[in-house]
C-alpha cells in the first residue's frame, strides 16, 4: 500500500524534474543563437529538412481543407441565399483557427517526429558524446540550428497553407460551382482585417512553432537511447506536441478574438 | 544533395511563404483598401446604437467612407459617442450632415450612413454630427405597432 503512494509521488516529482529540465534545455538552445549567426550554413540545411520537405503535405492538406470548406459551407449557405459569403467564411476560418492549427499539427507529425528520430538516434549512437570529447558544443551545433529553423518555418508553412486554402476554396467556390467571383474576393476584403486575423493568426503559428520543435528537440535530447526509448520518445513528441497545440490554440484564440 | 541546391530550394520556400503572405494581405484582407492612419476622425451623439460595432462601416450613398473606430457612453448626456475615421479622399461633407445608424438588408450588419447636407463649411477633424438618428430596435417597433393595434380596436 505504501508503495503505491510512493510510486505517485515518484511519477509526480520525475514529471517537474522533466519540465524544469525542458526549460533549462531552451535557455540553453536560446544562448546558442551566437552561434548560429556564425554559421548559417547549419540553419539553412536545417530549414531544408524542417521546412522545405513538409511542405508538399501542407500544400496538398491546405488546397483540400480550402476546397472541403468551401464545399460545406456552400450547402450550408445557399439555403439561405448567402452563398456570396463563402469565401469570408473560409478566409476566416483558414486564417484564424485552420491554418496555424492544421500546419501545427501536421508538423508535429512530419517534422517534430523526424527531429526526435534524429537527434536520439545520434544520442543512442553516441555522436552525442563523441562532439563533446571534440570540446563542440552539441547544443549549439546540432539542436540550436534544428529549433531555430522549426520556429522560423512554421509561420511560413502556416501562411502558404492560407493562401493554397483560399485558392482551393476559389477553385471549388467559382470554378466548379460557378459562383461570381466578385463577392468572393471582395467579401473577404471588406471583412478580414491584416492586423486583428492575418498577424494574429502568424502570431499563433510562431507559438505552435516554438512549442512543437522545442518538445521534438527536447525529447530526442531527452531520450533513453535505446531503440525502444527512441520509439517511446517519437511517439511522445506528436501526442504531446498535438495537445500543446490543441489546448495553446484555445487559450490565444481566447485571448486575441475575445472581443 | 549538395549546399548549393538546398540553398536554392530554402530560398524558393521563403519567396513562396513571402508571396502567400502578399496574396493574403492584398487580395483576401482590407489592406488595400487601409490607408494607414490618414483621414479625420469625427464624432456623434446617438440615443441608440444598436447593434453597431468597432470597425462597421461609414457609408454615404452606399459607398463605404470610413469606419467606426470607437463606441463609447457619455455619462453626461446619456447617449453613445461614435468615433469615426473617413478616408482623407471624402472631405468636404457639410458641417449639417446627419448620420444615422442603419442596417444592411432585414438581419445584416448595422453601419453608419451618412446623409451630406448644404451648409458650406466641411466637417474637419475632431468635429462632431449634430444630426444623428438613432438604430431602428425592432422589438420596440413591434412594440409600438402591437400597442396601436390594441388602440384600433379600443376605438371600435
Amino acid at each position: 500500500m505504501l508503495s503505491v503512494f510512493q510510486k505517485t509521488g515518484h511519477k509526480t516529482l520525475s514529471i517537474f524534474q522533466r519540465l524544469g529540465r525542458a526549460n533549462i534545455f531552451l535557455l540553453q538552445i536560446l544562448a546558442g543563437v551566437g552561434s548560429l549567426l556564425v554559421r548559417p550554413g547549419l540553419l539553412i540545411r536545417q530549414m531544408y529538412s524542417v521546412g522545405v520537405q513538409t511542405l508538399i503535405i501542407v500544400v496538398v492538406a491546405g488546397l483540400f481543407v480550402g476546397m472541403v470548406m468551401a464545399l460545406q459551407s456552400y450547402y450550408a449557405l445557399v439555403d439561405f441565399g448567402a452563398e456570396d459569403s463563402v469565401g469570408v467564411m473560409v478566409a476566416l476560418s483558414l486564417l484564424r483557427e485552420l491554418a496555424p492549427v492544421v500546419t501545427g499539427l501536421l508538423f508535429a507529425g512530419r517534422a517534430g517526429s523526424a527531429l526526435t528520430a534524429e537527434i536520439g538516434l545520434m544520442k543512442a549512437t553516441e555522436q552525442l558524446s563523441g562532439m563533446e570529447m571534440m570540446a563542440v558544443n552539441p547544443l549549439q551545433r546540432v539542436i540550436a540550428p534544428r529549433f531555430f529553423a522549426g520556429v522560423l518555418t512554421m509561420p511560413m508553412l502556416a501562411t502558404i497553407f492560407s493562401a493554397v486554402g483560399v485558392l482551393g476554396a476559389y477553385l471549388v467556390a467559382v470554378v466548379l460551382l460557378g459562383l461570381d467571383y466578385g463577392p468572393f474576393w471582395s467579401q473577404p476584403q471588406a471583412k478580414v482585417d491584416l492586423y486583428l486575423d492575418i498577424y494574429n493568426g502568424v502570431i499563433k503559428s510562431v507559438v505552435f512553432g516554438v512549442l512543437a520543435t522545442w518538445i521534438a528537440v527536447f525529447e530526442g535530447y531527452d531520450c533513453i537511447p535505446t531503440s525502444e526509448g527512441l520509439g517511446q520518445a517519437t511517439t511522445r513528441t506528436v501526442v504531446h506536441s498535438s495537445l500543446a497545440i490543441l489546448f495553446m490554440d484555445f487559450v490565444l484564440t481566447a485571448v486575441m478574438f475575445s472581443k | 544533395m549538395n549546399t548549393r541546391k538546398i540553398e536554392i530550394l530554402v530560398g524558393l520556400f521563403v519567396a513562396a511563404a513571402i508571396v502567400a503572405f502578399f496574396m493574403l494581405a492584398m487580395n483576401v484582407s482590407n489592406m488595400s483598401s487601409y490607408n494607414g492612419d490618414k483621414g479625420y476622425e469625427i464624432k456623434a451623439h446617438f440615443d441608440n446604437v444598436g447593434g453597431l460595432k468597432v470597425r462597421s462601416p461609414v457609408s454615404a450613398s452606399g459607398v463605404t467612407v470610413g469606419r467606426v473606430t470607437a463606441i463609447d457612453y457619455s455619462s453626461d448626456s446619456y447617449e453613445a459617442v461614435v468615433s469615426m475615421k473617413l478616408e482623407s479622399q471624402y472631405d468636404k461633407f457639410p458641417v449639417d450632415t446627419a448620420a444615422s445608424v442603419l442596417t444592411a438588408g432585414l438581419l445584416g450588419e448595422q453601419y453608419v450612413g451618412l446623409d451630406p447636407g448644404a451648409e458650406e463649411d466641411y466637417l474637419k477633424q475632431g468635429d462632431r454630427i449634430e444630426l444623428t438618428q438613432s438604430a431602428i430596435v425592432l422589438e420596440q417597433i413591434i412594440g409600438q405597432f402591437l400597442y396601436s393595434q390594441s388602440d384600433k380596436k379600443d376605438q371600435e
